[in-house]
């Protein structure tokens, strides 16, 4: 025996079951979260290796400053990404987005749709990414990257159409609300079974170097979800044969009414993930407009050039509810996301425009206003075509479409017996 | 043509389709260099290289979910699952997503992939070498799922699934790989090369999905087999001397229910076979649907033969395979009813 002194007994073994810093009726308390000041973060060469850089795992990349400057390496490795143009179209991105949530939230309660998933506090994850993705390239989205299509001008008729169910639906009402598929756009097929896309991705990029294509795939997933199993089915075929795919964690804090401690989140960042699968990762301020379009020109330009995978965990807020089915409120402290220690993606990259020259209060007013217009336009044109249970909706007949290339006997009988 | 066995016809399958189609990709665990556990992939590394075929971690998700990236992308993975009892992990996405692709992206992104898998008993394989669990597979919209039982429909069979755009289960009943089995363990086995279905054309051909076989024409009963259950039914019908008409169904699904229908209102009797256990087992489908299209022409209830509603024991291996002892009692029972 080691003269090594050992801790006391404590009495009988007990289980450890996390619980969030914060419930109904308690005041926040983001302690739990060390934010390093903008700039403080090196911005490493594209083929460092993993174990150089691993306590990039364990610090935030940030870019925007309090007072709305641009500072550090990240800021300069975005070169001449970073201009007044670009950014401007960032901050509409992320505009349209917040303003299409909130008019579908509303349609929501209108009895329109029977379901919307916004992604209010983190718009700049989705839009930012979605920039350094090019045509062909393939992002594998959660339910919680409408960004993705905005950023990606996918039209929003459609859409709505989508939401709606209605007889323009893409997908001929197969799908529940939000569970978009727009290939043309970059956008996989959403699945409501969580997880499942994210080895998908790393396969089509497996598939993309198979053949020598250059094209690249990007995989979602929330902070929950990587307790599934396919997240770590996905980090492993990363690992092993190394395809050109960016594996993304949008870490807002909750999976409904769990907080991330129920995910292994508080032992160590979901970044940290990376480095026991062995290669790289990025812990990146979700809320900063320019760090995500600087960690996302990083990893995409990694997979492009044969250098790996990079696992980027993006650190933000699910500010609203998780589903229009959700009430925050039972589980939650309602002031919660006021206090979130890295605030809201628009007002920063605003702040930031403005302090620059290139943009305005008044600017601003009036773009919310001429964005929630055409916003507005598009609903009206996409309600002409009917939303759930009003209008002719798609044809009923279409549900036996699609399920084999070729109808089999036994659904030929079955869309006979349905008529009938 | 060529002498072929199981696993021969099966490698000479993918071999065809690899050398017409660069889409084609096979991996899964230990089917790269080593040519896999029952050696099906030998070769195939070698003389196509390691894009083309290789080994996998042991992660059936994994296998499965990045199979159905790759052909979404555009590939048309042919992988394998090591036995049939492990597939479950990669449940999921065999139901979740490969199956409903095609249908909740409205044809946008399909699956166009076939997973094979060794499956049956009859091999001391005991709980998890042994399972049949075509059932799991056929309850789900949007998947194929077929099950050869010998050289030749299994090369055509594969070249086809390969071939289809939908995503194909691939049950390659392991008790086969090297002859046929009637189930008389207490014999010796035989091989292909004395039986006239290991003769397989050399090159390309297929064998359609959806089409079932009759191995046997007869008039007394009609028995709806797959798999090494044929061999059973053949052996059982030849012992009690019953004129049976013995049908391999070859695909379960999609089913070929002409030919099931028109044997049973030929022979007015039907039992059914099947490795797998009896309840919600395959055989519940096929007594309903002949039941139903074949009421009128009954003359006796509708019997199965199946596994016991029991794990797969190993000491009890001849207790619980389903021979042809238990088969020849249901089949004179069937014949006999008034």
């Amino acid at each position: 025996m080691s003269d090594q002194k050992m801790p006391e007994a404590s009495g009988p073994l007990s289980i450890s079951v996390p619980e969030p810093p914060g419930r109904p009726g308690d005041a926040p308390d983001f302690s739990y979260i060390e934010v390093p000041k903008a700039g403080a973060v090196e911005c490493p060469a594209i083929d460092t290796k993993a174990e150089d850089m691993r306590h990039l795992a364990y610090s935030i990349v940030r870019v925007l400053s309090r007072k709305g400057d641009a500072v550090g390496p990240w800021a300069e490795f975005l070169g001449d990404d970073l201009n007044d143009e670009s950014l401007l179209r960032g901050l509409k991105d992320m505009m349209k987005t917040r303003i299409f949530d909130a008019r579908m939230l509303t349609a929501q309660r209108q009895g329109k749709t029977s379901f919307y998933t916004q992604c209010l506090g983190e718009e700049a994850i989705a839009t930012g990414f979605q920039r350094m993705m090019r045509k062909g390239d393939m992002n594998f989205p959660t339910y919680r990257q409408q960004g993705l299509l905005i950023a990606g001008e996918c039209s929003m008729f459609d859409m709505i159409c989508q939401i709606y169910s209605n007889e323009k639906d893409n997908l001929d009402g197969h799908q529940l609300p939000c569970l978009y598929s727009f290939k043309e756009h970059g956008f996989f097929s959403i699945s409501g079974n969580l997880g499942t896309q994210y080895v998908q991705a790393v396969g089509w990029a497996m598939a993309s170097a198979i053949s020598g294509d250059d094209k690249i795939a990007s995989a979602w997933i929330g902070d929950g979800s990587t307790a599934e199993t396919d997240f770590h089915s996905g980090m492993l075929f990363a690992s092993v044969y190394q395809p050109p795919v960016v594996l993304n964690i949008v870490n807002n804090q909750w999976a409904i009414s769990s907080f991330n401690g129920l995910a292994g989140g508080r032992n160590a960042p979901f970044a940290a993930r990376a480095h026991g699968y062995g290669f790289p990762s990025l812990r990146v301020d979700g809320n900063d407009y320019l760090a995500v379009l600087a960690a996302s020109k990083w990893a995409t330009e990694r997979a492009r050039r044969n250098l790996g995978p990079t696992l980027i965990e993006w650190v933000t807020y699910r500010v609203a509810a998780h589903s229009t089915s959700d009430d925050p409120s039972a589980y939650r402290p309602k002031e919660e996301s006021d206090a979130w220690p890295l605030g809201d993606p628009l007002e920063r990259l605003k702040l930031h425009l403005i302090k620059k020259g290139a943009w305005s209060e008044e600017r601003h007013t009036q773009a919310m206003a001429e964005i929630e217009s055409e916003v507005i336009a598009i609903q009206k044109e996409a309600e002409k075509y009917g939303t759930l249970n009003r209008g002719k909706g798609p044809d009923p007949e279409k549900m036996f479409e699609g399920v084999y290339k070729e109808m089999p006997d036994h659904l030929v009988r079955q869309r006979l017996e349905f008529e009938a | 043509m060529a002498r072929m066995t199981m696993i021969e016809a099966i490698r000479d399958a993918m071999d065809v389709k690899m050398g017409m189609d660069e889409d084609v990709v096979v991996f899964g665990e230990d089917v790269g260099y080593f040519g896999g556990v029952f050696r099906c992939t030998q070769g195939l590394q070698q003389k196509y290289g390691k894009h083309r075929c290789f080994d996998a971690p042991i992660n059936e998700s994994a296998i499965v979910g990045a199979g159905i990236g790759m052909a979404t992308y555009g590939k048309r993975p042919c992988i394998e699952i090591q036995f049939a009892d492990y597939v479950l992990p990669a449940y999921d996405q065999i139901v979740s997503e490969a199956a409903r692709m095609r249908h909740r992206s409205n044809g946008q992104f399909t699956a166009p992939m076939v997973i094979r898998m060794p499956t049956g008993g009859g091999i001391f394989g005991g709980q998890t070498h042994s399972q049949s669990p075509e059932a799991i597979f056929t309850h789900v919209s949007g998947l194929k799922t077929l099950i050869p039982s010998n050289p030749y429909d299994a090369k055509g069979m594969l070249i086809a699934a390969i071939e289809d755009d939908d995503p194909v289960i691939f049950l390659e009943p392991k008790r086969l790989y090297n002859g046929p089995f009637d189930g008389h363990h207490e014999n010796a086995v035989t091989s292909w090369a004395k039986h006239e279905k290991g003769e397989v054309p050399e090159g390309h051909y297929t064998v359609p999905i959806g089409k079932a076989n009759v191995v046997e024409e007869g008039m007394d009963v009609t028995i709806l087999a797959y798999g090494t259950m044929v061999y059973v039914a053949q052996a059982a019908a030849k012992e009690q001397g019953i004129d049976a008409e013995i049908i391999d169904l070859r695909s379960l699904l999609p089913l070929d229910l002409d030919t099931i229908v028109r044997s049973v209102e030929k022979t007015g009797r039907c039992v059914v076979l099947h490795e797998a256990t009896l309840t919600s087992g395959f055989g519940a489908e096929l007594a309903a649907l002949v039941q139903q299209h074949c009421f009128k022409h009954l003359e006796a209830p509708v019997l199965r033969v199946a596994g016991w509603d029991t794990p797969y024991p190993h000491a009890q291996e001849w207790h619980y395979f389903p021979g042809p002892k238990r088969v020849g009692k249901a089949l004179k029972r069937a014949v006999e009813a008034q």
